[in-house]
């Protein structure tokens, strides 16, 4: 094993990280008592969540993905998807959904170890994954309340037509608003959606930049593990609130601080002394193995630069920001732009462009048996890519948050020749460059 | 033509891995042009009013040896697109002068980006439907959506696709729906009659044949069965769900019904069977494609069910109007709407008393010998309650 992080005997973590888990807790907290404090609760999904127009209903958001997420990290995932399966769900499915449908059949325990109260709506936003659909159709069965759908078609053509863009404003209209006005019992008020669009949008700057100081030498940041706890806010229940502009202005400044000292990424064990591996990644993380999966990689000095899965929720580096002068139409480029709902030779393009503009080494899949919305053409993407960027690319495979698919020796190994071979390619190339 | 001659023909089609009907087809004119497409569902009548030929793809079945395509996907993902991956790079569907992919699921959706990485000449559409069925809102989609497709058709064709072209066609497609209803009415009535690896390849023969074709080949084999008589069996009667999009090898249908059920309704080829009733006519004729995916189309995995309360009941209706007396979950490994669905549907037939079975299948699936045997348990317990 290598180390190339100054080693640490207690768990290190960002400022950013604690303010991050303390907006989590108060959460959680804030669902657990909801109804006690007379106030309705809705669930949504992470890719096209409606955040800002939820908070004009007052509604507390939970999101069933960031729940088996952390029931993965948690370790409760593995028991909670058995749970499931025994009560006829497919091995073959999405583990997501079988985490929250285990979860609901075991006494629906939130993280906070309270119980999570049945939701009163359920904002099915159908952006960019098939499975959403079903998943709150079998959510709708078991809990019985109102469901409002949105459906969001798919950017196939690389573009956003105006057909998409009405389609997905004229549901909001006359269907997503009239239901979520009616389960609130609270008016819809378009002035108050621009106020909170108007604080996205600051929110949506700081973390670009965040994201982008990634293209520095070394990169303060690691955008894939890192990555998830950066883009975490702006992806759940949080976009939209002055907390939220905080914690990206406070993000932002730590990482500014770091870039100023030339310093790495913050990994658990402490800084990343020494930046030997650039790589652009392709693909949600595993969150039942997420440390083991993360040492993996800084202790050989590998940094993600650059990362799919940091776009599931919202495409923010190309230009997008939410926009309070067409806040309808803004929400519906937002459910568009979802990675996830990029065509797969979009998806091909972005990621050669964080190949070239982040000066990566190598480009890594790291594909999830859960989830077809990403994997089902990962093969195709990789040659795609090493054949245009010329950079090696490798390929593991993994799952959200079943531990039988987690095989720490098998990706290890897998990584490490993979570490090598990337290696070997940059001291060729150096050598040729030297000659 | 005689019944054997009739299955006969339609076994070949259903074998012709390299569309050698398509390619006939085409060669009888110099402009003509045929458009692929996937499961489950497009809007065939468009393909037919610009004078393409419309042509079902279901991948390579049990018959294809998947050498390329395994090096496109994982192995948790279903066989349906690796086999199709695999007919295209072998160049088995180089007549073909489009590719349509509807919005079936994430596989066959995504499949639509690695067509068109892999062939950029072609045209490759993604098709998407709405999955909010009002009028107002998803109707308003889905028409400009139909408009998309029939001029995307129309510069491919070089020739405007006419309002009267369109309803000629949906003439065309009234028919062979209607021949199609026959058919399975034929076969609630008297399953004896009409097994189902039959039905299953008359249908098939539909995703190659022009229309009017398919639609005489049907009444052809009506008369050429009403003309024999075929001995009836002790069998129960079931619903066979799940088979939507992979196809299941044949030698499984004939499975089923050798260990005693008869199937009296299915979902094969969907894409025949989407519309439940005919489309007018008469006014904007897209307006009526849109108004009948809208208001009276099929229910299947691959859409959602907007009120909890109505989850099933298409399935249940089926089982009622059939006089079945049990569905088979037949569902392909790794199919996301199917394995998703069936716990729902599980539920809502269990509420009805109305007893179930399901297992897995790929459409290379060799071992029918435990589908045999499970069907065939699956048959000698209602026998029991039944008597019961």
């Amino acid at each position: 094993m290598n180390t190339a992080v100054t080693n640490s005997a207690e768990v290190q973590k960002e400022d950013s990280m604690l303010l991050q888990k303390a907006m989590i807790s108060a959460n959680y907290d804030a669902l657990s008592t909801a109804h006690e404090e007379g106030r309705k609760i809705s669930s949504t999904f992470v890719p096209g969540n409606l955040n800002e127009l939820l908070m004009c209903f007052d509604l507390v958001r939970n999101l069933p993905e960031i729940n088996a997420l952390q029931a993965g990290m948690r370790k409760k995932s593995g028991g909670y998807i058995m749970e499931a399966e025994r009560s006829g769900h497919s091995e073959d499915v999405c583990t997501y959904v079988k985490s929250d449908l285990g979860m609901m059949a075991k006494g629906q325990v939130g993280p906070n170890g309270k119980p999570l109260p049945t939701p009163d709506v359920l904002l099915l936003s159908y952006t960019g994954c098939f499975t959403f659909m079903k998943w709150f159709e079998l959510v709708r069965d078991e809990y019985d309340c109102e469901t409002a759908m949105l459906h969001v078609p798919y950017q196939a053509d690389g573009e956003i037509t105006d057909n998409m863009r009405d389609f997905v404003v004229m549901q909001l209209k006359e269907h997503v608003i009239p239901t979520l006005e009616r389960v609130s019992g609270v008016k819809f008020d378009i002035d108050r959606l621009r106020e909170y669009l108007r604080e996205s949008a600051k929110a949506e700057e700081n973390l670009v930049w965040v994201l982008q100081s990634a293209k520095n030498r070394p990169s303060p940041i690691d955008a894939y593990f890192g990555g998830v706890y950066y883009c975490g806010p702006i992806f759940t229940a949080f976009r939209g609130s002055k907390q939220t502009t905080e914690y990206y202005e406070a993000l932002r400044t730590e990482v500014e601080e770091r870039l100023e000292q030339g310093l790495g990424p913050v990994t658990p064990e402490g800084v990343l002394d020494e930046e030997r591996i650039r790589l652009v990644v392709e693909g949600p993380p595993n969150w039942t193995h997420f440390r083991d999966f993360w040492k993996m990689f800084y202790d050989e000095g590998v940094v993600v630069v650059a990362s799919s899965y940091t776009k599931v929720g919202g495409v923010y580096d190309f230009g997008f920001r939410h926009d309070p002068d067409h806040p309808l139409e803004s929400l519906a480029d937002y459910c568009l732009g979802c990675y996830t709902n990029h065509s797969l030779p979009s998806r091909v393009n972005m990621l050669c462009n964080y190949m070239d503009e982040y000066e990566a080494d190598g480009f890594l899949v790291n594909s999830i048996k859960s989830c077809n919305s990403f994997s089902a053409g990962q093969l195709l993407m990789l040659r795609e890519i090493e054949e245009r960027t010329g950079k090696p690319a490798g390929f593991i495979e993994t799952d959200l948050v079943d531990p039988r698919y987690f095989s720490p020796a098998n990706v290890k190994n897998r990584l490490e020749s993979y570490f090598q071979m990337i290696e070997q390619k940059k001291a060729h190339g150096d050598a040729k460059t030297a000659a | 033509m005689a019944l054997e001659a009739i299955v006969e023909r339609c076994r070949n089609l259903c074998d012709d891995l390299s569309f050698d009907c398509v390619k006939q087809w085409k060669s009888a004119g110099t402009s003509r042009k045929a458009i692929g497409h996937m499961p489950v569902y497009v809007p065939r009548e468009l393909i037919h009013a610009a004078g393409m030929l419309p042509v079902g793809i279901l991948g390579g079945g049990d018959q294809l040896d998947v050498i390329h395509g395994d090096a496109y996907y994982q192995s948790y993902i279903c066989r349906i697109p690796r086999s199709t991956i695999e007919l295209a790079v072998t160049g088995r569907l180089d007549e073909l002068d489009g590719m349509l992919f509807p919005s079936t699921c994430d596989v066959i959706r995504n499949l639509s980006g690695m067509w068109q990485l892999k062939f950029p000449d072609k045209l490759v559409r993604y098709f998407d439907v709405p999955q909010d069925f009002d009028l107002d809102v998803g109707g308003v989609f889905y028409r400009r959506e139909l408009q998309l497709l029939r001029d995307q058709l129309a510069e491919l064709g070089g020739r405007e696709i006419s309002d009267d072209d369109l309803r000629v066609s949906i003439a065309l497609y009234n028919e062979n729906r209607c021949a199609i209803r026959e058919l399975y009415a034929y076969r609630s009535a008297e399953p004896w009659q009409v097994p189902t690896p039959e039905v299953y390849l008359l249908m098939r023969a539909g995703m190659v044949l022009p229309v009017d074709e398919h639609t005489r080949l049907i009444h052809d084999y009506i008369a050429a069965v009403r003309a024999v008589e075929r001995p009836v069996r002790d069998n129960c009667r079931v619903v066979v769900t799940g088979l939507f999009c992979e196809q299941p090898p044949l030698g499984l249908l004939k499975s089923i019904e050798m260990a005693g059920c008869y199937v009296v309704d299915d979902d094969f080829m969907l894409v025949a069977r989407w519309l439940l009733d005919d489309v007018p006519t008469e006014g904007d004729p897209l307006k009526n494609l849109s108004d009948a995916f809208i208001t009276y189309s099929v229910e299947t995995s691959c859409k959602y069910v907007p009120k909890r309360e109505a989850k099933g009941k298409f399935l249940i209706e089926s089982v009622r109007k059939n006089h079945a007396e049990g569905v088979i979950f037949a569902s392909p490994s790794f199919c996301d709407p199917a394995l998703l669905d069936r716990p729902m549907l599980q539920k809502a037939l269990t509420a009805q008393g109305i007893p179930y079975t399901a297992f897995k299948f790929a459409e290379n699936t060799g071992q029918l010998q435990p589908i045999r045997e499970q069907a065939g348990t699956f048959a000698d317990s209602i026998k029991l309650w039944s008597a019961a």
